[in-house]
């Protein structure tokens, strides 16, 4: 079926300014923050506010310091392997109605995804701050293992919250973390999940934030996180845009990239947001279906509100208190989202859409067979948004006697999946049932 | 200072306080989570409190994300939620506890819940259960819009936190927009028990002092009458809540009615 492309946003909301976008005004790409229309800010305890506002001022100046982005510029090339490509899927497009999609090759840097940008950046801000103990918090272990990596390379002491269910299913991760020098804390409380890891991140960065930075994994959280997180970030999005016009002489139709807290998909967004020919699309783990419950569609159902310092849409019950989220992907089950996305949404800029578990695992599943690829479970949710994308972008075009092979989509690969075979196996019914494998990924499907 | 008078005149959290320096002591603040470990309970615990010495009762909405709170507090509110409380109860609580005893009943909340159910109307229906006013604990003034025209309607307090860490400037300007007191966090960290008070605190309530505030209570760490006293000498109020929460585990009501006369015997200044 087709869709009308720019859809109003979902979510019903009164926020938000389209006016200023649409009639061009200003620019989208280079919003500062603290506040993102109604969202963002700073909805946290006094007692961290100071140490906020040096993160805020050392940033600020390190982005003005040609030293500090050679520095940046130095690492992306020469110790994460930047830029990462940009790979024509033609086998793959077969199945998106014919369009040409590209892939945005982040799970060939350093580390296996996007994470390693922003990690960077931030220990990096900690050093120039005096700062030698790094914390963070972990999901599945991507960004633990990110953060680890540059408090290796950096000389920071560095410590991983992770809840101690996510330990369990992920121990081969939290080796990782180990073997690299960090230590890693389970986290028991709440319902022991990635936001109660950010919990625990918090309260020990009240209490150590003397010499402790927090290296917060996503575009979210307080200023100036998610406005710093973005700009770490935003090389995905102008590698990408370069190489487009490279490869393909002109800017594409459509960009497409998942949501948990949007660090990747801001990355990229932001090399597009102020060409308004690009239409841009957010995919958020649909779980087991959006009418399941068992999901983490945060734009698509939830409402304002305030988690983790940032007010920002956020799945919610009727007294204010946090639903925990369901994804197969555990980089993407989050209940709230980055609150630049928030804005995004409601004033139509990017569409944000669900993608369920199934729907991930097939197009997971097509990107091995076709390309030799095999993607990170969250990119996985762009791949099949991308799927959907493209088939829309082909009937546009065959119902205004073009041919598909005019429309371009690029989608971002934001990881690779080395750590989702286990999942994968068991999802396709690929382990003997008696393996330690199977034993993992049943677990790992459950997250 | 201008318009003091006025407040001072409407906030329950002012008389309360002022009337324990009238009688040459520091103020006790004791706090309990509502629905711990159930309604009533808390209610009663509350009334205890008030008649074994507490002046002002902070009671503290159960939430999902509760990153101020060390390990005992979150203990008792995530059992809270389990068995099913709804923040409409806290309102309950307040009035079982208000209707019963004179004491100024301010609530402790994360700021998300209220923003779920409307400041306006948070507000209003705190009032009419006979709150004093709201603790904030994730709100700052610089986000409090909402909040400061929402406490004016409805003469409420609005009771900010201050830090170790505060600038010179943030506390001029917490100071300015809290109103019935102001918090003074003792120390760097979460809620809980600690062998010592920090001695960071008597800094902060001079800091808040200076700035301007009348009123300055000091929690976080404080957990018996020994300490009580040490903090009674310098700020208007102390607050503890930790230790009470495991007397309501530990022993109910009646453990919360003898911690609390323990605690009031340190409130009086040895040189008032």
């Amino acid at each position: 079926m087709v869709r009308p492309m720019v859809d109003a946003p979902t979510t019903g909301s009164d926020e938000g300014t389209a006016d200023a976008f649409l009639e061009g005004d200003r620019s989208l790409r280079h919003a500062p923050g603290p506040y993102f229309g109604s969202y963002g800010g700073r909805w946290m305890p006094e007692s961290l506010i100071a140490a906020l506002d040096e993160l805020e001022d050392t940033f600020e100046k390190a982005k003005a310091d040609p030293d500090f982005v050679a520095q940046i510029a130095d690492l992306n090339k020469n110790y994460s392997g930047r830029p990462s490509l940009l790979t024509e899927a033609k086998r793959f497009a077969e199945h998106a109605g014919g369009v040409r999609i590209f892939l945005k090759r982040e799970d060939l840097n350093h580390t296996g995804s996007h994470k390693i940008n922003n990690v960077l950046g931030q220990a990096l801000l900690a050093k120039r701050m005096g700062k030698t103990r790094v914390i963070a918090e972990t999901g599945a272990g991507q960004h633990g293992v990110a953060s680890a990596t540059a408090a290796a390379l950096l000389g920071l002491e560095c410590v991983v919250y992770m809840g101690a269910e996510d330990c369990r299913r992920q121990a081969l991760n939290v080796a990782r973390m180990e073997l690299l020098g960090a230590t890693v804390i389970p986290v028991t409380s709440g319902s022991q999940t990635l936001k109660d890891a950010i919990n625990e991140a918090l309260r020990d960065w009240v209490a150590n934030v003397g010499h402790t930075h927090y290296l917060l994994g996503t575009a979210a959280g307080a200023h100036p996180f998610p406005a710093m997180v973005r700009y770490f970030h935003e090389v995905i999005g102008e590698e990408a845009r370069a190489q487009i016009l490279d490869q393909a002489g002109r800017l594409p139709d459509a960009v497409c990239a998942c949501i948990g807290g949007g660090s990747n998909a801001i990355g990229i967004f932001h090399g597009f947001l102020d060409d308004p020919s690009v239409r841009i699309f957010g995919f958020e783990a649909g779980g087991d279906g959006v009418d399941t419950g068992r999901h983490a569609a945060t734009i698509t159902l939830g409402k304002p509100g305030v988690l983790h310092g940032a007010r920002s849409y956020l799945m919610q019950d009727d007294d204010g208190q946090t639903i925990e989220s369901h994804s197969i992907s555990a980089g993407l089950d989050y209940p709230g989202v980055g609150p630049e996305h928030s804005y995004l949404a409601d004033i139509g800029r990017v569409t944000y859409e669900p993608i369920t578990d199934s729907e991930a695992m097939d197009a997971f599943r097509l990107l091995c067979r076709t390309e030799g690829i095999i993607p990170a479970i969250e990119s996985a949710h762009a791949l099949a948004g991308g799927i959907k994308v493209g088939q829309r972008l082909a009937a546009e075009a065959g119902s205004a006697g073009e041919a598909a092979s005019g429309k371009i989509v690029i989608v971002n690969l934001s990881g690779r999946g080395d750590k989702d075979v286990a999942t994968a196996a068991e999802w396709f019914d690929l382990l003997d049932k008696d393996s330690v494998e199977a034993e993992i990924g049943k677990e790992g499907e459950q997250l | 200072m201008t318009g003091v008078q006025d407040i001072i005149s409407t906030s329950k959290s002012a008389a309360a306080i002022d009337k324990a320096r009238a009688e040459g002591r520091a103020a006790l603040i004791g706090y309990l989570p509502a629905g711990y470990p159930d309604v009533e309970q808390t209610i009663a615990a509350g009334i205890a409190l008030a008649e074994n010495g507490a002046d002002l009762i902070e009671i503290g909405i159960p939430y999902s994300d509760p990153v101020m709170d060390g390990v005992v507090i979150q203990a008792a509110t995530t059992e809270a939620l389990a068995k099913g409380f709804h923040v409409r109860q806290v309102f309950d609580v307040v009035r079982g506890i208000t209707s019963k005893t004179d004491a100024a009943v301010l609530v402790m909340t994360y700021w998300n819940p209220v923003i779920r159910m409307g400041v306006d109307e948070f507000s209003r229906l705190l009032a009419e259960a006979g709150g004093a006013g709201l603790i904030t604990p994730d709100l700052i003034p610089d986000e409090a819009a909402e909040w400061m025209a929402a406490s004016d309607k409805y003469g409420l307090d609005r009771v900010f936190l201050v830090a170790p860490s505060s600038s010179p400037e943030r506390m001029k300007r917490t100071v300015d927009a809290s109103r019935g007191f102001v918090y003074a966090v003792s120390i760097m960290g979460v809620t809980g028990a600690r062998e010592s008070v920090s001695s960071a605190a008597q800094g902060v309530v001079a800091a808040a002092h200076a700035a301007g505030a009348e009123r300055v209570c000091v929690g976080l760490g404080v957990s018996n009458a020994g300490q009580v006293r040490e903090i009674a000498a310098y700020a208007d109020g102390v607050i503890v809540g930790t230790a009470l929460v495991a007397a309501i585990r530990d022993g109910g009501v009646e453990a919360v009615a003898a911690l609390t006369k323990d605690l009031s015997a340190g409130l009086t200044r040895e040189e008032a």
